[in-house]
């Protein structure tokens, strides 16, 4: 099992290190940065000022291997625009895109779970069906839309979120609410799959031979075997949900980290961009591997010979 | 050579799988209608601005201009028009989405799922990056480094979503090329590059079929999400991400200006995933999802 | 003397079509072995879960008689039925691969059985684990309890299977071919190890099974099944010996018995196949098949004794000539 994690952490870093490749070429793209940093104003002195000073005239590999250099002990160098390092930034903000990230993954698996279990149990009846149709519904609005709609309903209708900015709780539910539908869907399909199929399994008609009480079929013996790929793409998809958040952030003004990223790009603050999308892929990398872990945990079958 | 034999077992025939599917297939159709022809018949034009009739609502509320069916925007330009107009982007930035991100995708699925080995542990990694990247912001950052620009946008989105296509097709290849006919054909003497085309790409391709609805309707969503945010289709392309972006600003007193385009992508995307799903219960895929 | 488990025209139908069992009837006597046996498709394991409700979605069982020592199974909600599953009659099946849970561990499994019908403490549910899975022959039981059941071989896990079905101390075991799966010495043992069970805790077994090896070694009486229905009952040595319906006749016939095969004639074998069995099919389902068919057996099948624990359906009059092999 070390071996196995051992193994997977030299394949993250591997992935990581080539997502930092990519991060670095992608601020590159628009040309010469020194003349985007300069300004429209400036003059062709001016530029040669601000190359040298931000070491824009060495060679393309080492002003990389620099960065990557600095990246590994955490220096991601200054912001240009903001007066702090771009490591302060990023760890001011990203609480924020964290706790938003868990609010929807909870809200998403307190939905899902429920939903899930309760088609499976109602196989091709109308509830099950209308849960499909709830979740067809979640796919295919867009969560920017969703997000002004809760905004002119909750918000201004009733009267009972605030809208905008950081700082309660109450400021974290309408963007998890949003945030959570991108992911229930997902989850509440595989959910009901996993106990559909768990429950027509030989192991199931053992424990309803054994007289044991339905509530505990269902909920011990199925959903113990259902839930174990949930739960790992429980993990996968709160990835998928710190990296999307910038949408969401953007909306409801929530000072998180992909917030920082929109900023940021909106700025031509290229060393934020590149450390932004290092970051948010680090995080989603670490998720993959904590859900390897767990999968391995709740299966048995994984862990011994 | 032989002909492709199917490996599928059609999951259900239920009548309501069957409805969801012509639903789907209803509305994808009336939208690309509407995308190609929709401008041609309709006599506003979408880009004239008429700064007198600003913000005029649709015509089943009071206040409503005759010749605006659903009213204007808040440059005076005819609603209806723009959003006749804006199916027309979404469909077209779907559709070369896909293709790009299809190819790219699928070329890596086979290779990887056929060769094996070195070349799979290749397209493994470059799945898993491609995953670990955070799509939006990337983007984002593309486009907004770069300059907006619809062919732009289709190239970097082509570029980013090609990973389920290369998922889907790396397993389905996997299982095939174990199956007997394609062995049979190998000492045959078929030679690589018709082995692929002949016997496994029209085995797989229901399957990519479905993906490709599902990629379609994710790229649709995600470009309105980068044209809501004004990094997207430029204006004046009458997106409708753009649009919702520009009703953001009247939508506490004007509801319906972020409404109707928002309802038209939600229908739209809608249609797009029922179809992809009765094609999923249709050809049996669902196991390899 | 009642029986401790009597069946009487047991129907079970799939989606209010196919009738899967037309009529069984059967008894089982206390601190009996009694075999049903039949081929593949005839109903048997369809029986057996339908003594146990519980059958797949869409089945439905009737019958004018089902009773467990003095309970009707038939009136019996799921709940009550549920407290007699693994308390008073147990079940084991087929597939031990299968059969067992995979996330959860041999010790949690077995013991959860005692808790729920007999409540008690986990502790003392764990001993009596150990205690029956010694009985049934596995070694190092202590270690098993903290296994996972991947980590058994199949003989071991049907061996936990039966020791699971036992932690209430049951008054029958339903076992659903149990040895089919395994390997043919296991089967021995397995075989070997449900005879001294019933010897030593007096168990009633109902075994079904397709070999008619099993029932020759373990059965005290055996049910012949046919297309849904019991052709005939009797004790096992005076089924061997003297069969009085077609079918079992040609089943014993196409048995090789070594010493009395001829070399220069075919194997026995009974010609056609299975009917498939419509609604509304009536009389003898054996008809398509049988030397002595007439047009008397497409109506109701008379019931005959041939002897005083031996019945059969058939419009045969009873015959004791010897067997002779095809």
């Amino acid at each position: 099992m070390v071996y196995l994690i051992a193994r997977r952490l030299a394949l993250g870093l591997l992935v990581a290190f080539t997502v930092m490749t990519l991060a670095f070429m992608l601020t590159r793209l628009s040309g010469d940065l020194a003349i985007s940093i300069a300004g429209p104003a400036a003059t062709q002195a001016d530029v040669e000022i601000v190359r040298k000073a931000y070491g824009l005239d060495r060679p393309l590999y080492i002003q990389f291997f620099t960065w990557v250099g600095r990246a590994m002990i955490g220096d991601f160098g200054q912001s240009y625009f903001f007066k702090d390092s771009v490591a302060n930034l990023i760890g001011r903000r990203l609480p924020i895109t964290l706790t938003l990230g868990l609010v929807g993954l909870s809200l998403a698996l307190i939905i899902s779970i429920p939903l899930g279990i309760l088609a499976a149990l109602r196989e091709n009846t109308w509830i099950d069906r209308g849960v499909t149709m709830f979740t067809m519904v979640g796919q295919a609005i867009p969560s920017f839309w969703f997000a002004l709609i809760l905004m002119i309903v909750l918000g201004l209708h009733f009267g009972v979120l605030p809208i905008s900015g950081t700082g309660t709780w109450q400021h974290f539910v309408m963007p998890g609410i949003v945030l959570a539908f991108t992911a229930i869907p997902a989850l509440t399909r595989l959910t009901r799959s996993g106990m559909i199929e768990a429950m027509a399994s030989d192991y199931i008609r053992t424990a309803r031979a054994k007289g044991l009480s339905r509530a505990r079929i269902v909920l011990k013996h199925a959903l113990r075997n259902a839930a174990i790929p949930v739960v790992s793409i429980a993990a996968v998809q709160l990835g998928f949900m710190l990296g999307g958040s910038i949408v969401i952030e953007t909306v409801f003004a929530l000072h998180g980290v992909g917030y920082l990223g929109w900023e940021s790009i909106a700025k031509n603050d290229f060393p934020v961009v590149q450390a932004v999308v290092l970051v948010l892929a680090a995080i989603y990398i670490g998720l993959t591997l904590l859900a390897d872990i767990l999968n391995a945990l709740l299966d048995p079958r994984l862990r011994t010979g | 050579m032989s002909e492709p034999i199917a490996i599928h077992v059609p999951l259900t025939t239920s009548r309501v799988g069957v409805a969801g599917f012509t639903i789907g297939i209803a509305i994808v159709a009336f939208i690309a209608v509407v995308a190609l022809v929709g401008n041609q018949l309709l006599p506003q034009d979408p880009f004239i601005q008429d700064l007198g009739n600003r913000l005029k609502p649709p015509f089943w509320m009071e206040g409503s201009q005759p010749g605006h069916l659903l009213g204007t925007d808040q440059l005076g330009r005819d609603y209806l028009a723009r959003l006749a107009y804006g199916a027309r982007i979404s469909l077209l930035i779907g559709i070369m989405t896909v293709i790009t991100s299809g190819l790219i995708g699928i070329t890596l699925g086979v290779l990887g799922g056929f060769f094996g080995g070195r070349v799979d542990d290749a397209v493994l990694f470059a799945i898993t990056t491609r995953l670990s990247i955070p799509v939006v912001l990337v983007a984002l950052a593309v486009v907004g480094l770069m300059g907006s620009g619809l062919g732009l946008v289709v190239a970097t989105l082509g570029l980013l979503l090609w990973d389920r296509f290369a998922v889907v097709a790396r397993a389905t290849t996997m299982q095939i090329r174990s199956l007997d006919y394609v062995n049979a054909a190998r000492c045959a003497g078929a030679s690589t590059p018709h082995l692929l085309i002949r016997e496994i790409l029209p085995n797989i391709a229901s399957h990519l079929a479905v993906v490709a609805t599902l990629e379609m309707a994710l790229a649709i969503l995600l470009e309105a999400a980068l044209s809501f945010l004004g990094l997207g289709v430029p204006p004046p392309l009458p997106s409708w991400g753009l649009m919702i972006a520009e009703g953001k600003d009247y939508m506490f007193f004007s509801p319906w200006v972020i409404m109707v385009p928002g309802v038209s992508l939600f229908v739209l995307v809608l249609g797009i995933n029922l179809v992809g799903d009765g094609l999923r219960n249709l050809l049996g895929s669902e196991r390899l999802r | 003397m009642s029986a401790l488990l009597e069946i009487e025209d047991l129907a079970v139908v799939f989606g209010g079509r196919s009738a899967a069992v037309r009529g069984a009837s059967l008894r089982v006597e206390k601190g009996e072995t009694h075999c049903l046996v039949g081929e593949s498709g005839c109903g048997k394991s369809v029986t057996a879960l339908a003594i146990m409700n519980l059958l797949a979605r869409g089945g439905h069982r009737s019958a004018k008689r089902m009773s467990f020592a003095s309970t009707d199974l038939l009136s019996l909600s799921d709940r009550d039925m549920a407290r007699i599953r693994g308390n008073r009659i147990s079940m084991i099946f087929q597939e031990p691969m299968t059969s067992l849970n995979p996330a959860f561990t041999v010790g949690s499994q077995m013991a959860e059985v005692l808790t729920r019908h007999k409540g008690g403490s986990r502790a003392a549910a764990l001993g009596r684990s150990v205690e029956l899975m010694g009985r049934v022959g596995i070694t190092a039981p202590e270690m098993r309890l903290g296994q996972f059941p991947h980590q058994l071989s199949g003989g071991l896990r049907q061996r936990v299977m039966i020791a699971m079905a036992l932690m209430c101390d049951p008054e029958l075991l339903v076992a659903d071919e149990p040895t089919t799966a395994l390997d043919v010495t296991v089967q021995a043992q397995i075989l070997r190890l449900l005879a001294t069970l019933k010897r030593e805790l007096g168990l009633a077994i109902l075994l079904i099974t397709h070999d008619l090896g099993i029932v020759a070694r373990v059965a005290d009486r055996v049910s012949v099944m046919y297309a849904g229905e019991v052709v005939e009952r009797a004790p096992t040595a005076e089924l061997f010996r003297a069969p009085q319906h077609p079918y079992t006749r040609g089943l014993l016939s196409c048995v090789p018995v070594p010493g009395r095969v001829r070399r220069d004639r075919p194997l026995g074998s009974i010609p056609g196949v299975v009917p498939a069995i419509g609604p509304g099919f009536a009389g003898c389902a054996f008809r398509s098949r049988c030397s002595h068919a007439d047009e008397t057996c497409g109506r109701a099948i008379p019931r005959r004794q041939a002897g005083a624990a031996h019945d059969y359906l058939c419009r045969l009059e009873p015959e004791f000539t010897e067997l002779q092999p095809a």
